[in-house]
């Protein structure tokens, strides 16, 4: 599993602050958590706004673990790394949760 | 209605400007519409049609008023909902070819959604605007948004997002509907309405007395005026169909045009030859006087005029009636076949009377009759009380007058005193009221038909007797005489009696003539005697006077000749005149 690339999608709709805020804690996490490991694609709807649709993209900023299974979805301008990392099932779930 | 926006686009420095939804009746009952270019909430309990209202708004818009929709589904799958629209005769699939109607499924799933930190619903924005885009959308359905609230959990964010986003809908001017499910106290369990303020729609699904109605109301409509009472609404093959119920204004046109009943001696008895055009006959009596036959030839004296007739049943099946005509004379099926007659059967408890109503409005704007009957409104009554069905009446005559179709309901009337009051609660609203009524004598039944009342034009007031023969209904001047009316048989051996009594009383003046002729010449044969005898005794008479006048003229000759011959002088003188004078003689 730690062998695994992780295929991250940045859904973001033009620049804004929480767009900005989210693109640089992600890759900060990644920096820390998943050194070469992992590709991140930026997708402006703004630009390609046919695009939302596929993923089912609702919020902006949205983050979209494509690879791997499952499909995580995480929104919000990722300030909380705990909920990140949980939500990209790099640590485990809380039990308690 | 076209007719209305344009109205409407004339005023709009004034008014609304409104999009109408295509639904038949809502137009009717909003005035126009939805409002243009605003959000509209339409909101209702689970399964009260929802989703199908807010499509058909999407659907025939793009059908009929060339505005291509956007409908975003929160609950259900683009294919889901196509094919549960698909008995409705939407065809999604093809709209959404011809880039007219555009669906999309947003899913939200709370397993895969992780929040964290600050964000907002500008994916939902770009995708809705895209949407709006691409196929230049002039309507907009969100079904149902509140699923966002389910899906999402940071309440102020949505809650701001939503207020964004009906200012974005605003903006966009498109006009929208937001479809909310109805909350425990409120008109949406998530206070959609505070966001929505423009034009509220509530549904509601109802039950009473195991009949089930669907009713909507517009709570709120801001800036026009609206229908405030509930309406009755029905969903079925045709989408959505809303009633009126109270556009009761009496200013309908009326015509002049007679529109006959098929059976000429009850034309006859009307002043104008016929019921007027858009007229309502009602046609009561008891059972088994022949109601539905009376009808049924009124029906199918339209069908043989090339008219359109639409025949309610709600006692017999078609089938039924159709096989029950023939026995005296009627084809009804050859009428059904050309397409002039339909027939709608259904029973009256298949649904409530509103539900009826719409029903009927729906059939008569499908296929546009002239001539329309109800067989048997008394039937009616068995799913509700008589002052409800009178209202539907009420209504539904008032929606024929305006269409100028003329309308016959028959009404079984039961063999007492109350019943009238059925009839008469009707009577009042019909223009015209026939009325056929048993006439028990010497033990048999006879129809006697009356014209209670004609609006507008001299009726016979005389019972007619009302008799159904194998080649139709015919009506019969009844026998009125010092016996009374009689019918029937009764009828039949009093004009026997008449003519066997006319034979009699010629024969027997006859015989008295010639007597007459007889005593005539006994008189004069009296008096030919009589004559006889007077002459001869004229001739006795004349006898005694001439033996009497020779007996003098002899006594004066021989007393002249005494004399002569005591004289003796003059004798020969006198001789001479005495023969002269005998000579005269």
């Amino acid at each position: 599993m730690a062998k695994e690339i992780y295929e991250l999608r940045l859904y973001i709709a033009g620049q804004t602050a929480k767009s900005a805020t989210a693109l640089r804690n992600l890759k900060k996490y990644c920096e820390e958590h998943l050194l070469d490991q992992y590709s991140i694609e930026i997708i402006d709807l703004l630009k390609n706004p046919q695009l939302a649709e596929g993923d089912q993209i609702l919020a902006i900023p949205t983050l979209v673990k494509k690879v791997p299974e499952p499909v995580r979805k995480i929104i919000g301008d990722l300030s909380n790394e705990e909920k990140v990392l949980v939500g990209l099932d790099i640590r485990p779930r809380p039990s308690a949760n | 209605m076209p007719s209305k926006t344009l109205k409407n686009n004339k005023r709009s420095l004034t008014t609304l400007a409104k999009t109408p939804t295509g639904i038949s009746g809502l137009d009717e009952v909003t005035m126009g519409g939805l409002p243009k270019g605003r959000p509209s909430l339409i909101c209702g309990g689970p399964g009260c049609g929802k989703t199908l209202f807010s499509l058909e708004f999407i659907v025939r818009g793009a059908q009929e008023f060339g505005e291509p929709g956007v409908f975003i589904a929160f609950e259900e799958k683009a294919d889901e909902l196509a094919t549960n629209v698909a008995s409705l005769g939407f065809d999604l699939e093809k709209l959404q070819q011809e880039k007219k109607l555009k669906i999309d499924y947003i899913h939200i799933d709370k397993s895969e959604i992780e929040e964290t930190g600050e964000y907002d619903l500008e994916g939902l924005f770009i995708r809705l605007g895209h949407a709006i885009d691409t196929i230049g959308a002039k309507r907009v359905v969100l079904d149902t948004i509140e699923n966002l609230f389910a899906g999402l959990s940071n309440q102020a964010i949505l809650r701001a997002e939503l207020r964004r986003l009906f200012q974005f809908l605003k903006d966009k001017n498109v006009t929208a509907i937001i479809t909310g499910e109805r909350g425990e106290s409120s008109l949406t369990r998530q206070g959609l309405e505070e966001y929505v303020s423009d034009c509220v729609i509530l549904l509601d699904h109802r039950i009473i007395e195991q009949v089930s109605t669907r009713r909507l109301r517009i709570v709120k409509y801001r800036g026009s005026l609206h229908g405030t009472n509930e309406y009755p609404f029905l969903i079925d093959e045709d989408g959505i169909a809303v009633l009126p119920v109270t556009s009761l204004l009496l200013d309908k046109e009326v015509s002049s045009d007679v529109v006959l009943s098929g059976i000429d001696a009850l034309d006859k008895m009307l002043g104008r030859g016929g019921f007027f055009k858009g007229s309502s006959i009602l046609m009561s009596g008891t059972a088994g006087t022949g109601k539905t036959s009376v009808a049924a030839t009124f029906a199918d004296a339209a069908c043989k005029r090339k008219e359109h007739c639409l025949y309610f049943a709600f006692e017999e099946s078609p089938q039924q009636i159709v096989r029950n005509m023939r026995s005296i004379g009627l084809d009804l099926q050859r009428h059904v076949d050309k397409g002039y007659l339909q027939f709608h059967a259904s029973r009256p408890t298949l649904f409530g009377l509103e539900m009826h109503l719409v029903a009927i409005h729906k059939a008569i704007r499908n296929f546009k009759p002239s001539v329309v009957v109800l067989d048997p409104i008394t039937n009616l009554i068995t799913v509700s009380t008589i002052s409800e069905v009178k209202s539907m009446l009420i209504r539904l005559i008032d929606f024929l007058q305006q269409e100028q179709i003329t309308v016959m309901f028959t009404a079984l009337s039961l063999n007492n005193v109350i019943d009238q009051q059925t009839d008469e609660g009707v009577s009042s609203l019909v223009d015209a009221w026939l009325m056929i009524k048993d006439i028990e004598m010497n033990g048999e039944r006879n129809r006697g038909l009356y014209i209670m009342k004609s609006r507008g034009m001299k009726h016979s007031n005389q019972v007619r007797e009302f008799v159904i023969t194998d080649q139709g209904l015919d009506l019969i001047e009844v026998y009125v005489g010092p016996e009374g009316v009689l019918t029937g048989s009764a009828r039949e051996t009093q004009m026997l009696l008449e003519e066997t009594g006319e034979v009699l009383h010629t024969h027997a003046v006859g015989r008295k003539d010639r007597e007459i002729v007889r005593k005539r010449k006994v008189l004069e044969a009296k008096i030919e005697s009589l004559r006889s005898e007077f002459e001869s005794t004229e001739e006795e008479l004349n006898k005694v006077y001439i033996e009497e006048e020779i007996k003098r003229d002899v006594q004066q000759q021989n007393r002249r000749k005494m004399s002569d011959i005591r004289t003796g002088k003059k004798a020969a003188e006198n001789e001479r005149s005495q023969s002269s004078q005998k000579k005269k003689k």
